[in-house]
């Protein structure tokens, strides 16, 4: 965990880079600064690219010497083959896309397994809010609902039946305090962000 | 400091070298012998990798920075790229910029004489390619002492330079960075190539090419050559901004002379061309880049073509690019994630078209930058050697 902060990795993708296997190839769907795929190269000799839109985050990704390619999600997945990769990472990314069940689909297609995470709706200080008449404002969906990059609100039950709608067995499920510390106890209550490891069925 | 560092490299002086072993083209014709002219910027070091290669597109020269002496205005075309702590640093880099085969600007092209008849080569010069290019220029990094390019750059039809040495010479180039360019063109970019060479050879004064001898030029055919060429480089929007419906005078004329301030423009920038650049060139140039289509030769495939690269790359294109548009680029960028090689795609939203390329816009640079940074840091690495081991020598030579 040492060597992961070392990396500038936040606390959540430190825990997720535990799941990548060593030596693997990687695609990394909005990969931001390149931080996760530079350590998953630099610690865990796995190759792969990037996919990101932000015009800020490209010289960083290539300061990392990381393969980043300028491209919103959807259009980035059309550049690759069938079964390119072993492993697909999709990070706090797909709550912000249109089509999510589309996205889904083709990281299914062009990897053998997936990484998912999203902001858990069901998050308890969530539901508070909404109880209270208000859509919520954390640190895991730090927006107001009128200015948020995020179009998708779901929870990690939610979740759970798209996948497997699509085509994606879950092999491994847990949902993550602020902190990056897994929850066992009542996840889809009390974890901020759900995380998934996908196989194709 | 930080303004001392933006400066330009100062003045330059072109070199020039013969090379009298033939060259043999990809027409089946030959060239008995010929020159290169070509620059140099910053210094070669003592294990001579920090060399880079610039290219250059259609009407530009291997005079890609400083300026010479004397000659007002006279700033290299990209000046504003290649300096003293600019994205390709000359404080690190060896940076050559070479004169095509072909071309007006020294090289050897149609202006000069043909050894075999005595005469000017005019239309009979042979129709050089991408890949002529290249081959001619291999030969010039050999007479330079260098081995392996740490990066081949170009945009353009410069960037098809670039990623054809990938292809040619996959063991001399370790980056290869390809900007605003295509794999191929496409009928429409032929289509307007074809009207710019129609519009020179049917200037009467064309002379079939030997215009030399008749002490004209056909002007009339490089101006409308031009202007045609211009309207592709740049965007819509951008001569929208630039000039808009703008009149020349306070009315309508109600003539065919020059209205609107687009006409005055382009007729300008015809002009000026016409006065400096060869009819025979032109030509030459324009089929090099209808000709370029390395998967051509592997029933169409670009991924095929570029199978046998071992460079790493990066690729850059612009938005509102509408000649080499970014779905060109992208087509690269997939062919050889196909072939998992390592590459870097920036899409820059700039409103310049097709000459954003030549222009300041600070994402660009700043990818740019960042690319040859990582390059600098690669060549302090050297190749199959530790950094540890390297360390140590260098301690025990100081000791």
């Amino acid at each position: 965990m040492n060597v992961a902060k070392f990396h500038g990795l936040r606390a959540d993708l430190a825990f997720i880079a535990h799941w990548v296997q060593a030596g693997s190839r990687v695609l990394d769907l909005g990969c931001g600064d390149g931080a996760m795929l530079d350590y998953l190269q630099v610690e865990k000799q796995c190759v792969g690219y990037g996919v990101e839109i932000d015009d800020t985050s490209i010289p960083r990704c290539i300061d990392r010497g990381v393969s980043v390619i300028q491209q919103d999600i959807e259009a980035g997945l059309a550049m690759f083959t069938d079964d390119a990769f072993d492993s697909v990472l999709c990070l706090s990314a797909l709550q912000m896309m249109k089509d999510v069940e589309g996205v889904l689909r083709d990281i299914n297609r062009v990897g053998h397994e997936a990484i998912v995470s999203f902001p858990n709706f069901a998050h308890w200080p969530h539901r508070l809010a909404l109880l209270q008449g208000h859509m919520p404002v954390s640190e895991s969906l730090p927006y107001d609902w009128f200015d948020t990059p995020n179009l998708r609100c779901a929870t990690i039950s939610d979740f759970e039946q798209l996948a497997a709608e699509v085509g994606l067995e879950v092999l491994d499920s847990v949902a993550l305090k602020d902190d990056g510390t897994p929850v066992t106890f009542m996840p889809n209550w009390r974890g901020s962000l759900g995380v998934f490891r996908l196989k194709k069925k | 400091m930080q303004k001392m560092f933006m400066n330009s490299i100062g003045i330059v002086t072109p070199q020039s070298l013969f090379f009298k072993e033939p060259l043999a083209l990809q027409s089946g014709a030959s060239l008995s012998d010929y020159s290169l002219v070509y620059e140099t910027y910053g210094t070669l070091n003592a294990d001579r990798s920090n060399a880079v290669l610039v290219c250059h597109a259609l009407n530009a020269s291997h005079h890609v920075a400083g300026t010479y002496e004397g000659q007002a205005r006279s700033q290299g075309w990209w000046d504003n790229m290649v300096g003293p702590g600019k994205a390709l640093d000359t404080n690190r880099f060896f940076v050559i910029g070479v004169n095509n085969l072909g071309s007006c600007f020294g090289s050897t092209g149609p202006m000069h004489i043909n050894p075999a008849t005595g005469k000017p080569y005019g239309a009979a010069f042979p129709v050089v390619t991408v890949e002529d290019w290249v081959h001619a220029q291999a030969r010039l990094a050999d007479a330079l002492g260098i081995q392996q390019l740490a990066a081949v750059m170009g945009g353009s039809l410069g960037g098809m330079q670039a990623m054809a040495w990938s292809m040619l010479y996959p063991e001399r180039v370790r980056h290869c960075l390809v900007i605003a360019s295509t794999p191929k063109l496409s009928a429409q970019n032929i289509a307007f190539n074809d009207v710019a060479r129609q519009a020179i050879l049917t200037d009467p004064d064309y002379h079939a090419g030997d215009f030399y001898a008749h002490g004209v030029v056909p002007k009339n055919g490089l101006r409308v050559a031009r202007m045609i060429g211009h309207i592709t480089y740049l965007s819509d929007d951008d001569m929208a901004e630039k000039f808009g419906r703008d009149l020349r005078g306070t009315d309508y004329q109600f003539g065919y002379g020059v209205d609107f301030e687009i006409e005055s423009y382009l007729r300008y920038q015809g002009d000026k061309f016409s006065e400096y650049f060869d009819a025979n060139t032109y030509l030459l140039i324009t089929k090099a880049l209808d000709y370029f289509d390395p998967a051509r030769a592997h029933n169409g495939d670009l991924a095929v073509a570029l199978a046998n690269t071992q460079a790493e790359f990066l690729l850059v294109s612009f938005s509102t690019d509408w000649r080499f548009a970014p779905e060109r680029s992208r087509e690269i960028v997939q062919a050889l994630v196909k072939n998992n090689r390592k590459v870097s795609y920036a899409e820059i939203d700039a409103p310049h078209g097709h000459d954003a390329f030549l222009l300041d816009d600070h994402r660009y640079m700043a990818v740019v930058s960042s690319y040859y940074d990582k390059v600098w840091q690669q060549i302090q690495t050297p190749l199959n050697v530790t950094p540890q081991v390297t360390s140590q020598a260098t301690h025990k030579e100081a000791a």
